[in-house]
C-alpha cells in the first residue's frame, strides 16, 4: 500500500471530486428524467386531474315534456318557479344564513329541522333545496339580500302546473322529489338535484322515461375552497318529449264536474277506434298540491274521507257489473242458441233447490221476450235462461268483449277483476259449480266482477261490433280491431233493446237525451252491497235512503250514442249512490257526459243549472272542504307519511280490498239474493 | 470588460466572478418570477420582500468573497462552537417556552442557527480534515471525531424536530468525508447499514407526522386529501404542465389553491405547471452549471482546506436542490427542504449566499495565485 502524503491526497481528491459530481450529474439526469416522465408521458392523466380539481359540473333539470290532449290542450305543463337552495360549500356563517332565511321565508320548524339534515348530508356543491314555489316578493327579497346571505342561491326553474286540477288528478298522476330509494338505484346526480321531479303515480310515472329530458350543465371554475372563479360554459337542458294522448281535455273537466259529489268514475271511449276520451275518477286530488309536496292537513283530508279520493276508480274500483251485463247476456244467449222471441213468464221470485231467487220487481213483469227482458230488466229472465244453457257458456262472450281483460294501459296498478265459470270456481275455491252460481253471475253479481273501464269496453264493443282496444296514448299503432263473433241480426237484437231502456219505456227513460236527432242506448245497473235477509224481505226492503253510506247500492251505466249510428260508448260506476239524489244519478249523468259530445252549450247549461245544488264544482268544494278542516281542527294532525307515492298505493289498495269486501259475499249469493231496481 | 479596458472598471468589480455572479441573478429573479405568479400576478406578499432579502443577501456574498481564504480556516472551530450554543438555546427555549422552536429572535432577525450550520459544518469538517495529517486518514482517528462533529448539531436539529435540516447537515459533512479520502469501503458500508436500518429508524425515531410523510411517500394515493395530498397535488401541477407548460399565470393548481405551499417547499411545481418541462431542466442545467462551478473551484484550489470546503459547499447546493426536487416530484418524503434561490423565505437564501461567497472567496484566492 502506498504512503499517503499531501500530494497523494490532492489527486485522490481530484479523483473522488470528479466521482461526486459525476453522481451529481447523475442525479440531476434522474430527476429530468422523473421531470419528463411526469410532464409528457403521464401528462394527459394529470391534465385530466388538473382539469376535474378546477372545474366543477352544477346540474339544471330539464324542462318536462308536456302531457296534451288530443287537440293540443296542455294537460301537465310547466310554470315559472321562484325558489330558494343553499350551496353548502359557499355557506359562511350557516346558523345567521339559515335564521335570516327562516324569517323572510317563514319556514316552519319541519322545514327547519329538514335542511339542517340535508346540509349534514350534502358533500360541497350539491345544492340543498330551501323552499320552492315563492311568490315574487319573497324572492325579490332573498335576492336584494344576497351580498349578506353568502351561500344562498335564488333560482328561477320550473315546477309542474296541471291546469285543470283534480280533473285530471288520477289520469296524470303528479311528480315529486326522488326517494332515497330511486337515487340508489339510478345513480343519476339529477335526481338529488334540488328542483328536478320525477313522476311517482299515473301517467307521470308510467311515461317518466319520455317526459324527463336530458338535463342542462354549467361548468364552473373553483378554488380549492369551494370559491367560484368564473362560469366556463352553459349547455342547455333538453326538454322530455310531449305526450299526447287521446283524452279531449275539455270533456275530461266537464265529466269531472258532472260527476259532482259522486265517489266513482266514468269512461268514454269513441267507438271509430277506441281512443279514450275522458277517464275520470270522483273525488280525485289537486295533482297540483301533490307535486309542490302537501301539507299535512290536505294529506289528513284526502286520507280520512270516505269517497277515496287517492284511488284511481277506473282501473282499481272491482264492482259487481249488474244489470249492465244483461245486454252482452243476451248476445251471449242466442249465440247459445236461444230464441229472442221465446218468452219467460217472469211472476216476481223463482225456486231453485232451496232457495228463492227473486226479481227486483215485486209483482213481476209477466211474460217477456228478451229485447223485454232487457228494457225492463227483467231478473227472472236471464235467471231461467242461464239456468237453462250453463253460465259456461255466456263466460266466454262476457270476456270477448272485455269483462275480467287487461288492457296495455301505462298505470303501473290496475285490477282486472274476474268472470267466472265451473273450471275458475275449481280452480280457485276447489268445489263445484252451482246453478245459484249461475243464477247470480246472470246478474252480474256473485262472483263477477269489473273494473269501469272494463264496462265502457263493453259498451263500445257492443256499439260497434268490433273487439276495441281502449287507447290513451294518441298515435300508438293499433291491429284494426276484429269483429265480434255475434251476428249483425244479434247485434241489432240487443241495440234496440238498449234503445228501447231509454227511448221505449225501459228502466232508463230519464236518460233521454234531448239533442235532436240523437238518440241514446243505455243499460242501467244496480250492483247490492249487502245481504238481503228473508226477514227484512218480509218486513220491506230498506230504502236506500235509510241506509249508511257504506251499505247503499252501487249505481251503473254502460251506454253509448247515437244509437242508430254509435259514436260514443261510455261506462259509468258511482259507488254507494243508491239513486238517491236524481241529478247525481247515472241516468242524468249520463245524458249530459252524451249531450256534451254532440251539443257542448245544452250540455254546460245543464251543468250550470244543477252544480249549485251540490256545491258548485270540484275546485269550490275542495276548497270549502279544506276550509271547514282547518275551521274544525285542533287537534294536531298525524305525520303525514314521508313518500306520499308509497301512501297513495297503500290507501288505494286498501280501498281497493274494502270495495271488493263490500260487495255481496259469494258465498252469501249462493243461498239467494237478488237485485234491486228502483 | 476587456474590449473597456482596465481604466474603464474599477479593479475590484472587474475582479468579481461575473458569471457565476449573472448565473445566480438569472436563478434569482427567475425564482422571483414564479413568486410573483405564485402570488397571482402580484408582487406582494412574496416577490417584492424576497427580491429585497435576495439583493441584501447577495450583497452580502460578494462582501464574504473579500474574506481571505485563510480567515475563514481560523475562524471556522470558533464560529462552529457558538451555533451549536446557539442549537442547545434554541432547544433549551423551546423547553421552556413548551413545543418545537427552531430560531432565536435576536430583535434585528430571527437567526434559525441550524440554517447557519450547513455552511459550517462543511467548513468545520475540512478544517478538520486539514489539521489532521495526511497518514492519519485511514485510520480511526480520522472517522470519531468527524462522526461527533457531525452527530451534534444533527442530532440536535433531530430533537427540533427537522428530519430535513437534519439530514442536510449530515448529507454535507459526509460529503466532506468522501472528498478527504476516508476509505470507500466504509462508505459502502455505511450506505448498506442505512438501507437495512432506515425502516427501523422510520418506525422508531421519528415523530409521528414524520413518519406518516415517508409512508404517505411510498404510496401517496392512500390519503389523497391528508398527507398525500400534497404530494399529488405537485405532480398534477408538474404532470399537467407538460412541456411547454401552460403559460405565465395560468396555472391552475397554483392559483385556485389545490397546490399547498406553491410558493415555499413546492415551488418547482408551481414554476412548472406554467412553465413546463423547459422551465424545469432549464432550472437543473442552471443549478448543475453553479454546482460544477462550486467543483472547478475545489479542483483548482490550492489548499487542502479551499479543495474540501469547496467541494462540500457546492455539494450543500447540490443536496439543497435535488431534495427538493425528489421530494416535490414523489421521489422523496416531504422532509421540508426549500428549493434555493425560488421558494420564498429568507433563511434558505442566507445559507446558499453565505455558500456563494466562500467559494467566490476561494476562487478568488485561486485566481489571485495564478495570476501572480
Amino acid at each position: 500500500m502506498a504512503r499517503i502524503t499531501e500530494a497523494s491526497q490532492a489527486y485522490s481528491f481530484s479523483r473522488r471530486a470528479l466521482l461526486l459530481g459525476g453522481g451529481q450529474a447523475a442525479v440531476g439526469l434522474v430527476l429530468a428524467g422523473r421531470m419528463t416522465w411526469l410532464a409528457v408521458f403521464e401528462n394527459e392523466h394529470y391534465k385530466l386531474l388538473a382539469e376535474s380539481n378546477r372545474v366543477n359540473m352544477t346540474l339544471s333539470p330539464p324542462r318536462r315534456g308536456w302531457i296534451v290532449d288530443r287537440n293540443g290542450v296542455p294537460i301537465a305543463n310547466n310554470r315559472t318557479d321562484f325558489r330558494v337552495d343553499l350551496i353548502p360549500d359557499r355557506l359562511v356563517d350557516r346558523d345567521r344564513v339559515l335564521a335570516t332565511l327562516q324569517q323572510i321565508l317563514s319556514l316552519t320548524p319541519e322545514d327547519m329541522a329538514r335542511i339542517q339534515t340535508d346540509l349534514k348530508r350534502a358533500a360541497g356543491f350539491q345544492p340543498v333545496a330551501v323552499k320552492e314555489n315563492l311568490d315574487w316578493e319573497r324572492f325579490a327579497a332573498i335576492s336584494v339580500r344576497l351580498p349578506e346571505l353568502p351561500g344562498v342561491a335564488p333560482t328561477r326553474g320550473f315546477a309542474r302546473n296541471y291546469p285543470l286540477g283534480a280533473g285530471v288528478g288520477h289520469l296524470v298522476g303528479y311528480v315529486g322529489t326522488a326517494s332515497a330509494e330511486q337515487y340508489k338505484k339510478e345513480k343519476d346526480p339529477l335526481l338529488v338535484t334540488p328542483g328536478f321531479k320525477l313522476g311517482k303515480d299515473g301517467l307521470e310515472r308510467a311515461m317518466e322515461a319520455e317526459l324527463r329530458g336530458k338535463a342542462g350543465a354549467k361548468r364552473v371554475e373553483v378554488t380549492a375552497r369551494g370559491r367560484l372563479v368564473r362560469e366556463l360554459e352553459t349547455r342547455p337542458d333538453v326538454p322530455g318529449k310531449n305526450i299526447k294522448l287521446t283524452i279531449d281535455a275539455l270533456l275530461q273537466e266537464y265529466v269531472a264536474r258532472r260527476m259532482g259529489t259522486n265517489s266513482g268514475s266514468a269512461v268514454v271511449i269513441d267507438v271509430a277506434n277506441g281512443d279514450i276520451l275522458s277517464m275520470v275518477s270522483v273525488p280525485s286530488y289537486d295533482p297540483n298540491a301533490f307535486s309542490d309536496g302537501i301539507s299535512q292537513s290536505e294529506w289528513k283530508i284526502l286520507a280520512e274521507d270516505d269517497h277515496v279520493p287517492l284511488m284511481n276508480k277506473v282501473l282499481q274500483g272491482l264492482y259487481p257489473p249488474g244489470s249492465t251485463v244483461k245486454p252482452m247476456n243476451g248476445l251471449a244467449l242466442m249465440q247459445a242458441g236461444v230464441d229472442p222471441h221465446m218468452r219467460i213468464q217472469c211472476s216476481g221470485a223463482m225456486r231453485v233447490g232451496n232457495g228463492v231467487f227473486h226479481c227486483h220487481k215485486r209483482g213481476g213483469h209477466g211474460p217477456l221476450d228478451l229485447r223485454n227482458a232487457i228494457m225492463q230488466s227483467c231478473d227472472i229472465y236471464f235467471y231461467e235462461m242461464i239456468r237453462r244453457v250453463g253460465y259456461d257458456a255466456i263466460a266466454p262472450v262476457a270476456r270477448a268483449l272485455g269483462l275480467g281483460q287487461k288492457f296495455d294501459l301505462p298505470f303501473s296498478s290496475q285490477r282486472y277483476g274476474t268472470v267466472p265459470d265451473s273450471e275458475w270456481k275449481q280452480r280457485r275455491y276447489k268445489t263445484k259449480w252451482t246453478v245459484a252460481d249461475s243464477l247470480n253471475a246472470s246478474i252480474g253479481q256473485g262472483y263477477v266482477l269489473s273494473n269501469p273501464l272494463q264496462l265502457a269496453v263493453m259498451a263500445s264493443r257492443i256499439a260497434s261490433g268490433r273487439a276495441l282496444v281502449p287507447r290513451l296514448i294518441a298515435g300508438t299503432h293499433m291491429e284494426p280491431a276484429a269483429p265480434l263473433t255475434a251476428t249483425s241480426e244479434q247485434l241489432a237484437i240487443v241495440r234496440d233493446a238498449m234503445f228501447g231502456v231509454v227511448n221505449a219505456g225501459g228502466t232508463g227513460g230519464a236518460a233521454r237525451m234531448l239533442v235532436p236527432g240523437v238518440a241514446m242506448a243505455a243499460k242501467t245497473g244496480t250492483a247490492q252491497v249487502r245481504r238481503i235477509t228473508m226477514a227484512e224481505r218480509r218486513g220491506g226492503v230498506l230504502k236506500n235512503g235509510q241506509l249508511p253510506f257504506k251499505l247503499r247500492d252501487h249505481a251503473l251505466l254502460v251506454c253509448f250514442a247515437p244509437a242508430d249510428n254509435p259514436k260514443y260508448a261510455a261506462g259509468i260506476v258511482l259507488e254507494h249512490n243508491g239513486h238517491t239524489i236524481r241529478n247525481l244519478d247515472t241516468p242524468l249523468i249520463g245524458r249530459d257526459i252524451m249531450t256534451f259530445l254532440f251539443d257542448r252549450e245544452r250540455a254546460i247549461k245543464s251543468l250550470h243549472e244543477v252544480e249549485p245544488t251540490w256545491g258548485g264544482d270540484y275546485t269550490t268544494r275542495m276548497k270549502a272542504q279544506a276550509d271547514a278542516f282547518k275551521a274544525a281542527q285542533s287537534a294536531p294532525p298525524p305525520p303525514a307519511p314521508e313518500d306520499a307515492a308509497g301512501a297513495v298505493s297503500n290507501i288505494a289498495s286498501e280501498a281497493g280490498n274494502a270495495t271488493t269486501s263490500n260487495t255481496i259475499d259469494p258465498r252469501a249469493a249462493e243461498r239467494g239474493s237478488a237485485e234491486i231496481e228502483p | 470588460m476587456s474590449v473597456l479596458g482596465p481604466g474603464l472598471v474599477p479593479q475590484p468589480l472587474a475582479q468579481l466572478p461575473w458569471r457565476v455572479i449573472l448565473l445566480v441573478l438569472a436563478i434569482g429573479t427567475f425564482g422571483l418570477v414564479v413568486l410573483f405568479s405564485a402570488a397571482g400576478g402580484n408582487l406582494y406578499p412574496w416577490a417584492w420582500n424576497q427580491g429585497v432579502k435576495f439583493v441584501v443577501f447577495l450583497g452580502m456574498a460578494i462582501a464574504l468573497s473579500r474574506v481571505p481564504e485563510s480567515w475563514w480556516a481560523l475562524g471556522t472551530f470558533p464560529v462552529y462552537g457558538v451555533i451549536l450554543l446557539m442549537l442547545f438555546g434554541v432547544e433549551l427555549l423551546g423547553a421552556v417556552a413548551g413545543g418545537s422552536q427552531r430560531w432565536l429572535d435576536l430583535g434585528f432577525i430571527r437567526l434559525q442557527p441550524s440554517e447557519l450550520m450547513k455552511p459550517v459544518i462543511v467548513l468545520t469538517m475540512a478544517r478538520f480534515y486539514e489539521m489532521l495529517p495526511a497518514g492519519e486518514i485511514r485510520k480511526f482517528g480520522a472517522l470519531w471525531p468527524a462522526a461527533v462533529l457531525i452527530g451534534l448539531p444533527a442530532g440536535l436539529v433531530m430533537l427540533q424536530p427537522d428530519l430535513g435540516t437534519a439530514l442536510m447537515i449530515t448529507g454535507c459533512g459526509v460529503i466532506v468525508m468522501f472528498l478527504a479520502g476516508i476509505p470507500l469501503r466504509l462508505f459502502i458500508g455505511g450506505a448498506l447499514l442505512l438501507a437495512v436500518s432506515a425502516p427501523l429508524a422510520v418506525t422508531f425515531l421519528l415523530h409521528d407526522y414524520q413518519r406518516n410523510r415517508v409512508l404517505i411517500f411510498m404510496d401517496p394515493e392512500s390519503d389523497p386529501l391528508g398527507t398525500g395530498y400534497h404530494i399529488s397535488q405537485s405532480k398534477i401541477a408538474i404532470g399537467s404542465g407538460g412541456i411547454f407548460g401552460k403559460g405565465f399565470l395560468n396555472g391552475t393548481q397554483s392559483h385556485l389553491d389545490y397546490l399547498p405551499e406553491g410558493h415555499t417547499d413546492f415551488a418547482l411545481a408551481t414554476m412548472m405547471e406554467e412553465w413546463g418541462l423547459l422551465g424545469g431542466v432549464a432550472l437543473i442545467i442552471a443549478f448543475g452549471l453553479l454546482i460544477g462551478w462550486g467543483v472547478n473551484v475545489g479542483l483548482r484550489a490550492k489548499t487542502k482546506f479551499g479543495r474540501l470546503t469547496a467541494g462540500g459547499l457546492a455539494g450543500t447546493i447540490f443536496l439543497y436542490a435535488s431534495i427538493n426536487m425528489a421530494m416535490v416530484m414523489g421521489l422523496a418524503p416531504v422532509v421540508g427542504v426549500p428549493l434555493p434561490l425560488v421558494s420564498f423565505g429568507g433563511s434558505a437564501v442566507m445559507t446558499i449566499m453565505i455558500c456563494l461567497g466562500i467559494l467566490m472567496s476561494i476562487d478568488r484566492g485561486n485566481r489571485r495565485v495564478t495570476r501572480w
